[in-house]
């Protein structure tokens, strides 16, 4: 009984049934993994090794061993943090506002996007951390704890605070929504352990299911609470990098100091983030052979997120240089003028290539359904906004109000080698991930089976 | 665990008929124990008479905790127990507060509410499901009768099921 819209394409191609189902995204759990999977985790490890490294070496000597300068106080860290908090958008952004819009074609991708957030959040989180210098004494600074200094409170009235917050919250709740999707997965694969007989296999899938049973009572309660969270996520999402981006719009830095930044910000999370989601998709869908789950379809509809994203922030950068033009504040202008054509001219033109003029050529159907070109474009755009960071966050710092302590920032081996840890991190978890956990939400993916499958012909 | 507890199986493999079967099953005066599926299935729970579910009304609970917590603690803190002066502004203004109370309300409403549900669910890493049939976890839909709390026959809720579109007919004992 296939009821199946001709307006629509199919979401699900190939004909699968239930049990297809299971089996197609089960049996990369269960079968052991590829020699490809142990290179890429084995390049990973190295990544990760080298990134420890400078860390500890960062953390013993203090931040000195970076490339940061009286005038240029924040650089690579933050514009890291801020590029991989925007990543981590995404996934969120995918499962929570999707579902209260009713988009299924979230279903195939919103396991993988979820946990590309949590990952991300933890790279994110990495930067601030390790900028305190004395990380261990950072959970007096960043918490409200009583302490031997009166208490001394920490101050709520600051941003940087806000962001302990907001992180720390998005983190939990996200982790909280991808678990919450994960438990009748892990029920799956713990059934077909008890039918192939695989004892421990199915023990330890049993207590990550916490003895998950999909008894209509649970399902409804199931059902309602997704819901709820997605509700909660929703104004959740728009609130971390709203907050993120008060780090600089609170403050009187020329440059920094614009109301537009909230909307702006969230608009380049997005974008940022559906781009890392393709980039890390398309090589998932390869490799796990999932083109029936992840189309062609899917891939467009996250190219058309892309071009509007992508429009916004272009809109955003033309304003922000309207309005320091007629705003007619000196500094304001300088700053602006300083970004496209000062020392830092490079950064500003790669950022605009990237991000304005590239995700533009998604409006040509050829380019947005051609899986080589979005891969490409995928990864452009998000080298574009790492450069929209930096460029914020440098250019506005490196020439302030007293031209005798303008200064250029240049990174150091530690400023890399933190980036590069953040990426060792993200790759290994995501590998791990891919293995032992279903990356594609089976029970999402059955509800929908009948009304937005392909026929079987 | 006593091995006195009967159930019969209705086998289904799709949701519409399973939807109808309840409603068949029930008109016949047939105790339904619980219908395990492999996805939600909609309407299954107004079918088998389900209450709505107070979930969100935790949710709402654990919520203004949230918020009232985020604010008592914001305004003793900088209010009254260390008062300091942050540009000039006053010690307790709220617009500042807004974002920690914020993220609280979402923070404890999602942790809650999770925990509510999985006490309720009685959900927990060390318990063994009763598994009446492996398959509700893969494709089918299992719609498990109690003989204990009916009065037919098992042959009789047998053939009910199978008038009303089940694939097979199974017995379970625990």
């Amino acid at each position: 009984m296939q009821v199946s819209s001709s307006l629509r394409e199919s979401l699900i191609t190939g004909g699968k049934t239930a049990s297809d189902v299971s089996e197609d995204i089960s049996r990369h759990v269960e079968n052991k993994p590829t020699q490809l999977w142990w290179m890429a985790f084995g390049v990973s490890l190295v990544l990760l090794g080298f990134g420890v490294y400078t860390m500890s070496m960062t953390l013993w000597n203090g931040i000195g061993m970076w490339g940061l300068n009286k005038t240029v106080g924040w650089a690579w860290d933050i514009t890291n943090f801020v590029w991989w908090v925007g990543i981590g958008h995404a996934g969120t952004l995918i499962s929570a506002i999707l579902l209260l819009f009713r988009q299924k074609w979230r279903m195939s991708i919103n396991r993988a996007a979820e946990a590309m957030t949590i990952f991300a959040v933890i790279c994110a989180a990495t930067f601030p951390l390790i900028h305190m210098g004395r990380l261990w004494l950072g959970f007096y600074w960043a918490l409200p704890l009583p302490n031997a200094f009166g208490s001394l409170w920490v101050n709520f009235n600051s941003p940087l605070l806000w962001d302990v917050f907001a992180i720390s919250t998005y983190f939990t709740v996200s982790l909280v929504f991808w678990y919450m999707g994960l438990i009748p997965d892990f029920a799956v694969i713990r059934d077909r352990a008890v039918r192939m007989g695989n004892k421990t296999r199915a023990a330890v899938y049993n207590a990550l299911s916490f003895g998950w049973q999909g008894g209509a009572r649970t399902w409804m309660r199931y059902e309602s609470v997704a819901l709820i969270l997605a509700g909660l996520s929703t104004p959740l999402v728009l609130s971390v990098h709203t907050i993120v981006s008060m780090d600089f719009a609170t403050s009187v830095v020329p440059g920094w100091h614009t109301t537009i930044f909230p909307p702006y910000f969230v608009a380049g999370a997005i974008f940022s983030g559906f781009a890392m989601v393709l980039t890390l998709l398309l090589i998932t869908r390869k490799v796990f052979k999932l083109e029936d789950y992840i189309t062609i379809y899917h891939v467009e509809l996250m190219n058309i997120i892309i071009i509007v994203t992508g429009s916004i922030v272009g809109i955003a950068y033309i304003t922000e240089f309207f309005i320091a033009w007629y705003g007619q504040v000196p500094a304001e202008q300088y700053a602006f003028i300083n970004r496209a054509f000062g020392p830092y001219w490079w950064a500003y033109w790669s950022m605009m290539t990237c991000n304005v003029i590239s995700p533009q050529l998604f409006w040509i159907k050829k380019i947005r359904t051609s899986l080589v070109a979005t891969f490409i474009l995928s990864i452009i755009v998000n080298i574009g906004m790492w450069f929209e960071r930096f460029v914020i966050i440098v250019t506005s710092l490196h020439r302030d109000y007293l031209p005798s302590s303008w200064s250029m920032f240049y990174p150091t081996m530690y400023d890399i080698g933190e980036y590069v840890l953040t990426f060792g991190f993200f790759f290994a978890a995501f590998l791990l991930f891919a293995k032992f956990f279903p990356v594609i939400n089976m029970a999402e993916v059955k509800s929908i089976l009948k009304s937005s499958s392909e026929k079987k012909h | 665990m006593e091995s006195n507890k009967n159930f019969v199986l209705g086998v289904f493999d799709d949701e519409d008929v399973l939807l109808h079967a309840v409603s068949k099953v029930k008109d016949k005066g047939i105790k339904i124990h619980e219908v395990y599926s492999p996805f939600p299935v909609h309407g299954l729970d107004e079918a088998l008479g389900y209450k709505k579910t107070r979930l969100p009304i935790a949710a709402f609970l654990f919520g203004m905790t949230g918020t009232s917590l985020a604010l008592i603690m914001q305004i003793w803190m900088l209010g009254y127990d260390w008062p300091m002066i942050i540009g000039g502004k006053n010690f307790v203004s709220l617009p500042p507060f807004i974002p920690v109370t914020f993220e609280l309300t979402v923070l404890l409403s999602a942790l809650g509410m999770v925990a509510t549900f999985m006490i309720v669910s009685d959900m927990k890493p060390y318990k063994w499901p009763q598994q009446f049939d492996l398959r509700s976890t893969d494709d089918k839909h299992i719609m498990a009768i109690d003989l204990a709390t009916n009065k037919m026959s098992k042959q009789d809720i047998g053939a009910v099921l199978k008038d009303s579109g089940a694939q097979e007919v199974n017995d379970k004992n625990f």
